[in-house]
């Protein structure tokens, strides 16, 4: 890729907003699964007697559910980023090809 | 009185010691031939298909990415199956059977990492790539010194998650075939040499998909008939497993396997950021033909590797209750799980589903360690002969001397398997997998990162600080509980954690940050000029050679 079609894509506002989108996107997602897993582990870490709380009379505690919800919220995010990325992400990014075709 | 009641005691126990080794070794009889025919159906069907792949291997991207023909269903399956190893399934189930809840704490990382690698690296990571992970780091900077790098540090990772793997190999067919461990060892290499020398990236893949179907198949049946007798009520099962524990209600909540905060954060770490530099599941995103695809399998593969862990969680509470119950009793020798507790799941899946259904998932769990090898040793493979041989020793390589070394490396890399498999034969394979990810984490992961957002990276902080990560990681380990105590035979650890990651992941981060502001060459200069047209490829993958350039 030549310094003139690196500025030229660079100066591109469908690039910008692609990058500036998509970035902002992802960071989002990815800080709230970080988030989510951190405050997991250092729960077990600091105070894992939270993790033993009793959901009922029997012997079921908070631990499992909590697992298993970090399971299917760490698919649901893949699912939602997936949709994004492979729709409007994927468009623009065309969209800017079609823009810079002759040069490529 | 005392000699006779002594006399009658040894007597008795002796016969009981007798009479239960008896059944077991009946038991172990019976299952023979369901298990030796379902797996031999699976060698012979996998060698087909190995086969077929070899007649269409030709090229070195057919070798290493099978062309770029695989769709998105497919590669998530093979994701899939590569996470879906001998490790998680043996591993996993065997931790929870052990200790209850602190097993599932692997797989909750283990699975958290991939929504993370997808937002922040994997559109990245194709886009700039080809071949392997060294692709990426060396797109700006130094070949030579990084893809040395990158090389070493992928051999490490592999070399220990294939440890892993040989060791639940081996134990998994001296409880179902009666063979020796060595020997059992020995066959894995082999059919993994012949896999992935004859059929590279293609067979591998197939081989991973048809043993994530199975795999899949056979713990939801499992699963099915460990929660039917509860009456599908996990909090019934639950409560059964805390009465039948010693532990008992300790085993629903972590506990001691995680004893320290410092370990909990540094296992949380090795696990997340490790995913992210797996050499052989990052070079699963360049066997599929673009990015919209690569994207596609990765939700696959979340879904099916969640789905998985969830059934892996009620089949470790399964196994806590039925092999403690009097069915379980056959299982033990002098009140230890044959084979040890990385065989609950084999146990129980004869308790649950009789001897042809024991062979089902003997011969499933075994074709598991034989795809996820496979790929791991290609993973290998392709560090040495294309990141070493044909980029920094001989960069006038032909295609065909590059697959040539590439079918060496397998080889050689089988053969040290083999060997270390053996050596560390009483390690628990959920830890050794631990292990493999620290040293990803530390190694692998802030070199990536750093080369796909840091435009101040060079190539003096990268191989400096990655070189820094790469051995912290490795001499904490060494010098850690458990090489120093356990396999060295020493009183103390020098280093007290087991999880090593949280210190040598940021000491590799400090390094890189360190040598490469520090470093005013013009070189450095150029590197980081170079970051420009690099992150207009990494977001639009425009100029990316694809893997379809055959």
């Amino acid at each position: 890729m030549n310094d003139e079609l690196v500025e030229q894509i660079k100066s591109n506002p469908k690039y910008q907003e692609l990058v500036k989108k998509r970035t902002s996107f992802a960071l989002k997602l990815g800080i709230f699964v970080l988030v989510m897993f951190y405050a997991y582990i250092l729960t077990i870490a600091f105070e894992p007697n939270i993790m033993a709380i009793k959901t009922g009379e029997g012997v079921m505690t908070i631990a499992f559910p909590i697992a298993a919800a970090i399971i299917l919220i760490s698919f649901i995010t893949t699912l939602i980023y997936v949709k994004r990325a492979n729709g409007e992400f994927e468009d623009l990014t065309n969209a800017i090809r079609e823009d810079v075709k002759d040069k490529l | 009185m005392t000699r006779i009641f002594l006399i009658i005691t040894t007597i008795f126990g002796i016969t009981l010691f007798a009479a239960g080794d008896a059944s077991f070794e009946a038991t172990k009889r019976e299952l023979n031939i369901p298990a030796i025919v379902m797996f031999f159906i699976f060698v012979a069907g996998t060698l087909g298909i190995t086969y077929w792949a070899a007649r269409r291997t030709k090229s070195a991207s057919d070798f290493y990415t099978a062309g770029g023909g695989i769709s998105g269903f497919q590669n998530g399956m093979a994701i899939a199956g590569d996470y879906m190893s001998a490790a998680s399934f043996l591993g996993i189930s065997g931790l929870v059977y052990l200790s209850g809840y602190d097993g599932l704490i692997y797989a909750v990382g283990f699975l958290v990492g991939w929504p993370v690698i997808l937002f922040l690296m994997a559109e990245k990571l194709r886009n700039l790539g080809k071949f392997t992970f060294a692709d990426i780091a060396a797109y700006r900077l130094g070949q030579k010194e990084i893809r040395t790098l990158a090389a070493f540090g992928s051999l490490s990772v592999v070399t220990l998650y294939l440890i892993a793997q040989m060791v639940g190999s081996g134990k998994l067919i001296q409880v179902l075939f009666g063979l020796e461990y060595e020997y059992a060892v020995i066959l894995v290499g082999i059919m993994m040499i012949i896999y992935v020398t004859f059929g590279g990236m293609l067979a591998t893949t197939w081989v991973q998909i048809i043993k994530a179907i199975l795999l899949l198949s056979g713990v939801s049946f499992m699963g099915f008939m460990v929660l039917s007798q509860f009456g599908f009520s996990f909090e019934a099962l639950a409560s059964k497993a805390v009465e039948s524990h010693s532990k008992g209600q300790a085993i629903m909540a972590p506990g001691g396997f995680i004893s320290d905060p410092i370990s909990a954060i540094s296992l949380g770490m090795a696990l997340m950021l490790g995913t992210a530099g797996l050499p052989h599941v990052l070079m699963r995103f360049f066997t599929v033909g673009n990015a919209k695809e690569a994207r596609k399998s990765v939700v696959y593969a979340t879904g099916f590797i969640g789905y998985f862990y969830l059934v892996i969680a009620v089949i470790g509470l399964g196994a806590i209750v039925f092999l403690n119950s009097d069915a379980g009793a056959q299982y033990f020798v002098d009140g230890k799980l044959f084979g040890g507790n990385n065989m609950a799941a084999i146990h129980l899946s004869h308790i649950v589903g009789g001897n042809i259904f024991l062979g089902f998932i003997s011969a499933v769990a075994f074709a598991t360690i034989l795809a996820v090898v496979s790929g791991l040793t290609l993973a290998g493979a392709s560090a040495i002969s294309h990141d070493l041989y044909a980029s920094v020793i001989n960069p006038n390589a032909t295609e065909e001397q590059e697959i040539k070394i590439s079918k060496i490396s397998v080889i050689i890399i089988g053969i040290i398997g083999v060997v270390l498999g053996i050596a560390f034969e009483q390690q628990n394979i959920a830890f050794m997998v631990g292990l493999a990810f620290a040293i990803a984490a530390s190694a692998n992961f802030p070199i990536l990162f750093l080369s796909i957002y840091w435009r101040k990276l060079t190539t003096r902080g990268a191989v400096i600080g990655g070189s820094i990560g790469l051995l912290t990681a490795v001499i904490l380990v060494i010098i850690g509980p458990i090489v120093w105590v356990q396999v060295l035979g020493n009183e103390h650890a020098l280093f007290p954690y087991k999880h090593p990651a949280l210190f040598s992941v940021t000491v590799a981060f400090i390094a890189i940050w360190f040598f490469s502001i520090t470093d005013k060459s013009q070189r450095a200069k150029d590197e980081q000029k170079a970051f420009e047209a690099q992150s207009i490829r990494a977001e639009t993958g425009f100029g990316a050679s694809g893997a379809v350039d055959h």
